[in-house]
């Protein structure tokens, strides 16, 4: 078993509001996913079910197999969470405060002092383990927050915004930190900075208003971003083989009632010969759109469509 | 284990605020100058007593007073001291920590509880120290001591499960602190309007926290004053546990 963590039509709803609507997804090992969605768009409510910070209205959550409802102690175990408010206690020191949190976790004796020299090292915290927690920058209480959450070598690393309030040579410094963590261990960051995903992740996901709008690898997405495209409607069903054939052209992707989306090399735009083609062979052109998108455009496109369209391009 | 963990941070966490130093102090000051004016009445009775028989002892007339002013001087301050336990969490958004580690809802109240009442037991014993000077001159009834010491030590742990309580249904320490003191002030005079003979009076009385422990103060060591404070220790914490509960589920 390589799923780190599977979720199963996973349901919240807060009141009469659906918070998370039916979500299923796993994770693998060495996978960083990013969780991307705007504000109130249910990340952090689906990040504290898999952490068993909050019980789900309906569905199944197991981390390395185990179901964090039935047998919460163990599935815990497995599992370092990042709240969006690092949960530090602001009158321990830095030492005190992880040694806690070691102890909390039920590391062994034996462990705890490489287990903190570790986190402290990693999250460039070995200067300031002396000092008092509360007195520490911002920037500093949210790697407390990470060491906090890697310290006992958990099998998923789940960080709810982790570069917020962050500096710009911080935000490097993290980045690095959760590619490498991504090494070992399966990571799970949310964050609402799309450039984040594009440079950590390996996965991307996009909730938007409780739902799973789209679930694709960072190549899956780079691919939709980079390669240019057009979208052709036509009258009649085409011959994809011959369209393929023309110069210049990658793939073919069928959107379903005779719309294609056709992939093709940046440099040439094959839109000419497309039409020259179809026209043609007689299959009745209706529309020729070049498409070019950025991953924000993705994005804003995905989170506004409405149900019926999304169903279309997902 | 793990319950040993949260109590043991618990604890320590009380000594680096000024709050339980204070507290310390200002019980330990208030209490010695109501001892001192109690040997004094003592010292100007003694002569008037030597000569009955079956006289109150030292005890009976330092001691037994001393402890029930400690009760009520405890009543007024223990709100203080438990306002912080989940509260103050819930508002730093310290919780999720406990949530996530592998930790059950059960042993993180023991634990916050088991925190407070090493702090409380603490105090008996600052307290304690004030009888047990008295051997440098004279003899004590060490089995009544023993039952005034079981007293206080129930009575503050009732306390703290009450305080406990209050403390995971507010989301500000302060208004736990005063419901705290508000609801323990009440179960100490509750027994006020009550008349052995009218009906209902012997319920009021029996919920009356004031009654079991100057029962037991007395020397009396009853099982219903101990079934009385283990039923209101054992409720609260039970209580507590399901109002913890309740932030996970968040209807």
């Amino acid at each position: 078993m390589n799923e780190l963590i599977q979720v199963d039509q996973l349901t919240r709803f807060y009141g009469d509001h659906c918070a998370v609507n039916n979500v299923s997804f796993t994770l693998e090992k060495g996978e960083i996913l990013g969780f991307l969605g705007p504000n109130g768009a249910g990340k952090s409510s689906t990040m504290q079910m898999i952490c068993g910070n909050l019980a789900p209205t309906s569905g199944q959550i197991q981390v390395g197999g185990i179901d964090i409802l039935d047998n919460p102690k163990e599935a815990k175990r497995e599992l370092g969470y990042l709240p969006e408010i690092p949960p530090v206690y602001r009158e321990l020191t830095v030492d005190e405060y992880l040694l806690y949190c070691a102890r909390l976790h039920g590391l062994p004796r034996n462990k705890w002092k490489p287990a903190l020299d570790q986190a402290k090292e990693r999250c460039g915290l070995t200067d300031v383990q002396d000092r008092l927690i509360g007195n520490l920058s911002k920037g500093y209480q949210q790697r407390v927050g990470i060491a906090q959450a890697i310290l006992h070598m958990p099998a998923v690393i789940i960080l709810d915004e982790p570069t917020v309030g962050l500096d710009p040579l911080q935000i490097r410094e993290i980045r690095e930190l959760i590619r490498d963590l991504g090494k070992e261990h399966g990571v799970i960051l949310s964050t609402h900075i799309l450039s984040e995903v594009q440079e950590s992740c390996t996965q991307v996901q996009i909730i938007n208003k409780g739902k799973l709008v789209l679930n694709d690898s960072i190549e899956g997405l780079e691919q939709q971003m980079r390669a240019s495209s057009l979208v052709v409607e036509l009258h009649k069903i085409p011959d994809l083989d011959q369209l393929a054939r023309l110069p210049a052209i990658q793939k073919i992707d069928d959107l379903g009632e005779q719309r294609y989306r056709i992939f093709h090399d940046k440099a040439v735009n094959p839109a000419e010969q497309v039409a020259e083609l179809v026209v043609n062979s007689g299959w009745g052109l209706r529309e020729l759109t070049p498409e070019r998108r950025s991953m924000e455009q993705i994005f804003i496109d995905i989170t506004r469509q409405t149900p019926a369209t999304r169903e279309l391009n997902a | 284990m793990m319950v040993l963990v949260i109590a043991g941070r618990e604890f320590r966490s009380l000594f680096l605020s000024p709050l339980a130093w204070t507290v310390l102090g200002v019980i330990q000051i208030i209490l010695a100058y109501m001892f001192l004016a109690q040997l004094d009445y003592f010292l100007m009775l003694q002569p008037r007593i030597a000569g009955m028989e079956e006289a109150p002892g030292i005890t009976d007339l330092i001691v037994a007073p001393m402890f029930g002013n400690a009760g009520i001087i405890l009543l007024l301050v223990t709100p203080l001291l438990t306002m912080r336990l989940i509260s103050e969490e819930r508002r730093n958004r310290t919780l999720s920590l406990l949530f996530t580690a592998p930790v059950s809802i059960t042993e993180i109240v023991l634990g916050k509880y088991l925190g407070v009442l090493a702090f409380l037991l603490i105090t008996v014993g600052m307290i304690l120290l004030m009888p047990l000077s008295l051997l440098f001159g004279g003899g004590l009834d060490f089995g009544k001591l023993a039952a005034c010491t079981i007293a206080l030590t129930l009575l503050l742990s009732a306390f703290a499960a009450l305080g406990l309580y209050m403390s995971a249904l507010a989301t500000q320490p302060t208004v736990a602190a005063v419901s705290t003191f508000g609801a323990l002030l009440l179960l100490w005079i509750i027994d006020w309007s009550a008349h052995a003979d009218s009906e209902g009076g012997g319920a009021l009385e029996y919920l009356s926290l004031l009654r079991h422990y100057e029962g037991l103060l007395k020397g009396l060591i009853t099982s219903t004053d101990l079934l009385y404070f283990v039923l209101f220790i054992t409720t609260f914490l039970v209580l507590s546990v399901h109002r913890l509960d309740n932030d996970r589920l968040q209807k």
